[in-house]
């Protein structure tokens, strides 16, 4: 069976990695599967920014496609950036088949705040959902409450929920019809 | 709202153009890239760009300012942000000086991004409902074809409206170019002879003969050449309407043929016997003084207060410039698709330049200049550089210069013409006549004249 593939780069806690296995399944119905860690990125290190590429990990990503996989999203402590960008949550392709979320900036001992594990986890699967909803073609809600509303601060993650709005379950829905007609039949049975 | 606007990413370095494109792609933008300030302009040519990211040092021969440069000639609403990794104040001012909307220094920070794009889309969006309103806002002023919201103009339509039904004849007089005859055609299709025929005759067009046989028509073998009989445009107008243009310029043999039509509503054909009966509403006009013609004895008495039963003046453009703005827009919007250009809009500077002129030829040299415009136009916005044409002189060589003529009485007038033009703005004034503020309020007191 075809499955969304949770890639985790390095040590990710099984704190993290089950919540967001339940998540996921619940949000996008589709069969998850966790992967053995892949070794720390270093592949992807500029040693100017101090900073891992999204892009490079994106690619090395792709890589690991095959046929069994719907989806894939490398899950990383490391904090990622784009060459224009002081930083980013994650990194998705716009209806592409690779994803990764850094939970780096996720956490409160970043922003110098006491930790709150509950808090970091629920921001861990907003960022999941919503790079995961990209690549299945969903783009900024403008419903603040969206897990697809664009979150450029940590106040913004905080705002919106972990779900998708009714609007954009009704596109995922469409999309995932026309990329995989046989998924609820596969529910189903 | 988002996916309407088209964004364009040019860095020649491929990460930072796909995840910049990528990113904002997400944010539901239409994004495409270019690898060169080169191919960039190529891509510019054929498609609109709301924004355009570009980088500031590209290889290759074109830099970003450069290109920015070639690109806003094309497509001069653009919205362009430069980026750079090495921001120094000369480049800043340097770019912006050449019209970039921001400059920003990479990497920045994802808010500032997501702010500066959705601002300047609203901006866009703004600009877009603005020319919807526009349009509609003409559409509310439309009467007939004719656009204005003057109040004379208003007068005149309701006028219209009122006399449309009526049998009385009408002298509509007004400068060349005025909208003359589709006052006239307004008349006939507002009233209950709207669907009955609708013939206009230019009366200055032919010789005093033709005229004739063209108005009432002739019968066979009355002159050389008439070879079958044929009915004349009262005849043909049967029943409707018949609108005779430049009717000062009628001979005096017609004026009394014209008369015995409009007392006996009857006719006989050149060269003919029968008596034809007619059923013909007469709508007359010309650019000549009417008055004056009858006072100097070319034109009869008898026949100007047959046709000059309802009188419509119509203004001058020069005294409704309030229209220029509606006409201005109605005119791209109808004849940039015609001429298979893309221009939608007029900048705030062109539309200056038509309100300071004279417009001798009115309404049509109006609708002439603007075609003329976007014919040469190379963006969707007519600047004033495309009314390079328009030259304030050929408005001084009609000034008419009476031969007997103080020096001081000359300046007078002048003076005074200019200011009346301007509506007594001084500082208009004073740049048409070619002299500072000081000068023309010295002349002013001199002449002891009143601003307006």
């Amino acid at each position: 069976m075809k499955s969304l593939v949770l890639a985790p780069f390095g040590n990710i806690d099984e704190d993290v990695m089950k919540p967001l296995e339940i998540g996921l399944w619940q949000i996008f119905g589709f069969d998850i599967q966790r992967i053995p860690a892949f070794p720390e990125p270093m592949f992807a290190y500029d040693s100017q920014r101090k900073q891992f590429s999204s892009v490079l990990i994106l690619r090395d990503l792709m890589k690991k496609q095959t046929n069994d996989i719907i989806r894939i999203l490398g899950i990383t402590s490391c904090d990622l950036f784009i060459p224009m960008l002081s930083f980013v949550f994650g990194h998705a392709q716009l209806n592409g088949s690779a994803a990764v979320v850094s939970l780096a900036r996720l956490q409160q001992e970043f922003y110098h705040l006491p930790k709150n594990n509950e808090l970091f986890l629920s921001r861990c699967l907003k960022e999941a959902v919503h790079e995961v909803g990209h690549t299945f073609g969903l783009i900024h809600c403008s419903n603040t409450t969206c897990a697809m509303s664009l979150s450029n601060a940590i106040q913004l993650v905080d705002a919106k929920s972990e779900e998708l709005c009714s609007n954009c379950s009704i596109i995922l829905e469409e999309n995932v019809k026309q990329l995989f007609p046989l998924h609820g039949m596969e529910n189903k049975t | 709202m988002r996916t309407h606007w088209n964004i364009m990413v040019v860095d020649d370095e491929e990460v930072m153009r796909e995840s910049l494109a990528a990113w904002l792609r997400e944010d539901g933008y239409n994004v495409e890239t270019a690898v060169s300030g080169k191919d960039a302009i190529e891509k510019s040519r054929t498609k609109e760009y709301a924004i355009y990211f570009i980088d500031l040092k590209m290889p290759g021969g074109v830099d970003g300012i450069e290109t920015m440069m070639e690109i806003k000639r094309i497509q001069s609403e653009a919205s362009i942000i430069i980026v750079t990794a090495y921001a120094t104040v000369d480049t800043a001012i340097t770019a912006m000086k050449e019209g970039a909307q921001e400059y920003i220094v990479k990497p920045c920070n994802p808010e500032e991004i997501s702010i500066l794009v959705s601002r300047i889309i609203k901006i866009k969006n703004l600009q877009r409902e603005n020319i919807i309103l526009r349009k509609k806002l003409t559409r509310q002023y439309v009467f007939c074809d004719i656009i204005s919201k003057n109040s004379k103009m208003i007068d005149i339509f309701n006028l219209v409206k009122e006399i449309a039904s009526l049998k009385s004849t009408v002298l509509i007089q007004g400068e060349s170019g005025t909208g003359k005859e589709l006052i006239a055609r307004a008349i006939h299709f507002s009233g209950d002879r709207a669907n009955k025929p609708f013939i206009g005759v230019s009366c200055a067009a032919l010789t005093e003969s033709l005229l004739e046989s063209e108005l009432f028509g002739h019968e066979k073998g009355s002159f050389t050449g008439a070879s079958a009989q044929k009915k004349g445009k009262f005849e043909l107008a049967n029943g409707g309407t018949i609108f005779l243009d430049e009717i000062g310029d009628i001979s005096g043999k017609l004026q009394l043929n014209l008369l015995r039509v409009l007392q006996e509503k009857n006719f006989y054909r050149v060269g003919g016997t029968e008596q034809i009966h007619i059923d013909v509403r007469v709508i007359a006009a010309t650019n000549k003084n009417l008055t004056e013609a009858v006072k100097d004895g070319i034109f009869r008495d008898d026949l100007f207060y047959r046709l000059n039963v309802i009188n419509i003046q119509l203004p001058p453009l020069r005294d409704r410039r309030e229209d220029i703005p509606l006409l201005v827009n109605n005119f791209i919007e109808h004849l940039a698709p015609e001429l298979g250009k893309d221009v939608t809009d007029i900048s705030e500077g062109a539309l200056k330049v038509l309100l300071n002129h004279n417009w001798p030829g009115n309404v049509r040299e109006l609708e002439n200049a603007v075609e003329r415009a976007i014919v040469t136009c190379k963006a969707k916005i007519l600047t004033d550089d495309d009314f390079g044409f328009i030259n304030h002189r050929s408005e001084q060589k009609q000034f008419p210069i009476p031969s007997n003529i103080t020096l001081e009485e000359l300046e007078n007038r002048a003076i005074t013409s200019t200011l009346q033009s301007t509506h007594g703005n001084i500082k208009e004034a004073a740049t048409i006549l070619g002299v500072d503020r000081s000068t023309l309020y010295d002349r002013i007191k001199k002449y002891n004249l009143p601003r307006n």
